[in-house]
């Protein structure tokens, strides 16, 4: 009997490594897990029954492409499109041995903190389905906190990976910008997406994490990690120096709960050795949301350009080319790419490229420094990664700006390029609560460390309380 | 008192290179495959594929900035041009923008008054859109077609724009500009530059101003001309459709003109229902082209003399027209060639630009030591002869040897005996053509041309005839 509900995918690969189970058997097991939950939970698009491979399954969310499989990034007007080609993460894990066990649910274009935006309809959280799981990576967040895999891949480009990793009680991790390819994902905004894995303990996202990074001659983007990624095993913080943004003790609207664990993570590094100190981040802050809604969708308004139906998706016929592209686009996205392909294209527009556009890049700037600055007094920085707990399923859904703010602390590092890592620090309300680790650039493996001494230190139980 | 007017011309110029693949993937660039095979989910535009430069093409474009005198930007930048068209599969081009890789270059064109300095503003890479042909319409063009094919072969080609400052004055300089810019782009060996294939394609902007002045008033843009000749018809008919509005009393507005060559007419375009915004932002899936000082140096290495620094040396020796015809032509390095193997220079010039191009004859292929010897024969040889000679002179192992023996007779000594002998056997015709009928004496010259084989001069054979028959 295999438990898929606790199994980690290290556990997966030594039952694999000893014989007692094959690939095939694990596969079917998720396959069956989601037959059996998947009804409530919504994590999955679509399952890959028929999977090849000689190792731990793993699920993708829907932006990354996979040949022979249909992708649709969560968005109707790629409804039906099988990518003839496998995105270079995916072609790493099949070639790691990982079988596909299914691909899942996102917000459309991964625009979004709740999957609430996907047009196949929302995932909810294995804590409570009555909640998010949060976004745009619910589906695959969901999927391996209500044990329908062991681990998968999602993308980041604000907050994607760390925010649902953080509210479904996972761990995550979105890389340094550049370590990870984007060919063949999906692309929302190209100089913030990054590819990253999420998993239930730190090592598993380490394992994971070393199979897909490194260059890709097919992204130019990209570079050779310049250290191997080490999987941790030491659980000291000792001499680790660890600043906490001083901004983050005024933000409005982190709830207590999230507080009061975020404290008591702090105080268990302190007893692990690490050196806690302040740390002062007031451009991220203040600036990081504006800066990141003009860079975001400007990109995005180029990105989702491709879109228009003239050689793949849906498509609208009409009498012109023109009419046939504007009731394709209009028929095709939602309320949400809809809104950020307006925001994109009045930033770049002629006479407001200086004012949003250029301005956003130059405090994007401003905020890198600001962050090497703190990075080279510590080693890394610690935050909440929400300032909530999951949040009710619709309570946010009509209101966007309430719906961007659960980004808050996540998004800075992502414009500053910097790897963040989400670990469980506890619970409040019964509900998952996140820390967040952020590193210098390149420094995985300074994170993978941390991230585990506090993992074993904390012992949070990953599996929901309701399913155990 | 009528204004004497100045036309004032910059060209936009696009040369599709010859690279071996695409600018931003790894399929096959250039003619002559099956609509839509030469693609990929690149050059379609697939979801999540990404552009990777190719490094050829953008050390060509330095190489073209040297040859151009260019500054090479020690830091380029591709941009995104955002608009919805089909023949442009992502809704954007990639297309240097405020970072072109070369600027502030010129290039001298040697004119009959004198060297006129043509400036170049810019030149930069970009990515040719896909081929698109609207059906069922009976403009060709997409208003009024039934439906449109698209053909992706073409889009993602390499394509160097290269812009002018407007110096150009006349369609004559604009047609010597071009000749000498594609000449030189042929040399270095980057594109074909064949306009009737759209591997060179040409618009120029046009306006007019006063003699004398030097404001710059609103220009029209003339595109779709396929020949040299065709672009300077177009400007000329845009620069005197321009004259006549302003000597009218009117004002021109700024338009975009298709030149019909065979009509000598411009159409306007469709003015379109709102101004051009392409939101360009610096392209986030490429990173920065930063060539290396090595590899600049190294190109600048391989650089030989211009076309136009040649047409200038050769002008000095030769009429500046035939220099610029041996130059263009890529016809003056067989006839250095020649003239270093002790050819008259003018002589050289007149067989090569003249004898061997109307043979049809490959100049790379030409043993210029043979055709020297051609050249300084080629008043002594018998024509059929020479015409012979020149027409096999690009065949492997020609020798000019045998054709240099076949040696014309004009010696009269020589001569004498032969017609003499036609006289005396021909009274009847001796009789008519004393009597007036002067038409005969090319029956004569023709008997003695038939009795020597055809090696006698037949100049000298007539002025022999006509001396006896006449004296």
């Amino acid at each position: 009997m295999i438990d898929t509900l606790r199994l980690t995918a290290e556990g997966a690969l030594a039952l694999i490594e000893s014989r007692e189970v094959t690939s095939a058997e694990l596969h079917a097991a998720y396959v069956a897990a989601a037959g059996a939950r998947d009804e409530e939970l919504h994590a999955y698009l679509r399952l890959v029954d028929a999977a090849e491979g000689t190792g731990v399954p793993i699920a993708l969310k829907d932006v990354i492409s996979t040949k022979g499989v249909e992708t649709t990034a969560g968005s109707k007007i790629l409804a039906g499109y099988v990518p003839v080609f496998d995105a270079t993460v995916a072609a790493r894990c099949k070639a790691a041995g990982m079988p596909i066990i299914g691909k899942t649910n996102t917000d459309e274009f991964a625009m979004g903190s709740s999957t609430e935006n996907s047009a196949y309809g929302p995932s909810f959280n294995p804590w409570d389905p009555t909640r998010v799981p949060g976004g745009s990576g619910g589906g695959t967040a969901a999927a391996v906190s209500g044990g329908l895999a062991p681990w998968g891949l999602g993308s980041d480009t604000g907050g994607s990976i760390k925010q649902p990793s953080a509210l479904c009680g996972n761990v995550g991790l979105r890389p340094t910008y550049g370590t990870v390819s984007r060919f063949g994902v999906v692309a929302f905004a190209s100089s913030l997406d990054q590819v990253g894995p999420v998993a239930k303990t730190v090592r598993d996202v380490a394992l994971l994490y070393s199979i897909i990074a490194g260059r890709d001659e097919n992204d130019s983007t990209t570079v050779e990690l310049p250290e191997i990624v080490e999987l941790p095993t030491a659980e000291t913080l000792a001499g680790v120096r660890i600043g906490i943004p001083k901004q983050v003790w005024d933000l409005a609207g982190i709830e207590p709960g999230v507080r009061a664990s975020f404290e008591t993570a702090i105080e268990t590094a302190r007893s692990l050795g690490a050196e806690i100190g302040e740390c002062d981040l007031p451009l991220s802050f203040d600036y990081g949301m504006a800066c990141y809604y003009l860079i975001a969708p400007a990109e995005a308004s180029s990105n989702l350009a491709r879109f228009d139906g003239v050689r793949y998706g849906p498509r609208v016929d009409a009498p012109t080319y023109r009419e046939m592209v504007e009731q394709t686009r209009d028929a095709g996205f939602g309320d949400e790419p809809k809104r950020r392909i307006m925001l994109g294209t009045y930033a770049l527009s002629a006479g407001y490229y200086d004012a949003f556009y250029g301005q956003a890049q130059r405090v994007r700037t401003l905020l890198m420094r600001e962050h090497r600055a703190a990075l080279d007094a510590f080693d890394l920085i610690a935050t909440p990664t929400s300032p909530t707990v999951a949040f009710p399923v619709g309570e946010r859904a009509a209101d966007p700006l309430a719906m961007y703010a659960c980004d808050v602390m996540t998004i800075p590092s992502c414009l500053a390029g910097l790897p963040g890592l989400n670990i469980p620090s506890g619970l409040s309300e019964g509900l998952p609560v996140g820390l967040q680790l952020i590193g210098p650039q390149f420094g995985e493996n300074a994170l993978f460390r941390a991230g585990y001494a506090l993992e074993c230190a904390i012992g949070f139980d990953t599996v929901p309380e309701r399913l155990r | 008192m009528s204004t004497t007017w100045e036309t004032v011309v910059g060209l936009e110029i696009h040369v599709q290179l010859k690279t071996r693949t695409k600018m931003f993937c790894r399929c096959a660039a250039g003619y002559g495959a099956g609509e839509n095979t030469r693609t990929c989910p690149v050059c379609l535009g697939f979801p999540g594929a990404l552009p990777v430069m190719n490094r050829t093409a953008v050390e060509w474009t330095v190489k073209l900035g040297l040859a151009l005198g260019c500054e090479i930007a020690p830091r380029a930048v591709f941009a995104r041009k955002n608009y919805f068209y089909p023949d442009l599969p992502k809704g954007y081009q990639i297309s240097q923008y405020d970072k072109p890789s070369c600027e502030k270059g010129n290039m001298i064109v040697p004119m009959p008054d004198g060297e006129l300095e043509i400036g170049i503003v810019r030149a930069h890479l970009e990515e040719d859109a896909a081929k698109t042909v609207h059906m069922g319409g009976h403009s060709g063009r997409i208003g009024g077609a039934e439906y449109s094919l698209v053909d992706y072969n073409r889009g993602g080609t390499p394509l160097l724009e290269i812009v002018t400052a407007p110096d150009i004055h006349s369609s004559e300089e604009a047609k010597r500009f071009l000749l000498l810019l594609r000449q030189t782009v042929v040399e270095l060996g980057i594109s074909d530059a064949e306009m009737e294939k759209g591997t060179l394609r040409v618009d120029a902007n046009v306006s007019v101003r006063p003699a004398g002045s030097d404001e710059l008033r609103t220009r029209c843009e003339i595109k779709n001309m396929n020949s040299f000749n065709y672009i300077a018809r177009g400007i000329d008919a845009e620069a005197a459709r321009q004259v006549a509005i302003w000597e009218s009393g009117g004002e021109v507005k700024q338009e975009t003109f298709d030149f019909d060559a065979g009509t000598g007419t411009l159409t306007p375009r469709r003015s379109k229902e709102e101004a051009d915004d392409y939101r360009y932002f610096p392209e986030p899936d490429l990173v920065p082209v930063e060539p290396s000082a090595e590899m600049i140096e190294r190109l600048r290495g391989e650089l030989t003399e211009t076309p136009a620094a040649r047409v200038v040396r050769l002008g000095l020796d030769l009429d500046l027209e035939r220099a610029l015809v041996l130059v263009t032509g890529g016809l003056d390095g067989l006839y250095a060639a020649t003239v270093a193997a002790g050819a008259d220079r003018l002589a050289a010039s007149n067989v090569i630009a003249n004898n061997l191009v109307g043979a049809g004859v490959d100049p790379a292929a030409v043993d210029a030591a043979e055709l020297a010897k051609l050249v300084a024969a080629r008043e002594r040889i018998p024509r059929v002869a020479f015409d012979e000679a020149i027409a096999r002179s690009g065949d492997p192992d020609f020798s000019a040897d045998p054709f240099l023996a076949q040696e014309v007779v004009s010696d009269a000594s020589e001569l004498d005996p032969v017609i003499d002998a036609i006289i005396a056997a021909n009274p009847g015709q001796v009789a008519a053509f004393r009597g007036g009928k002067e038409g005969l004496l090319g029956f004569f010259v023709g008997q003695v041309m038939k009795e020597t084989g055809g090696q006698a001069d037949p100049r000298a054979v007539s002025e022999i005839v006509r001396a006896k028959l006449l004296g």
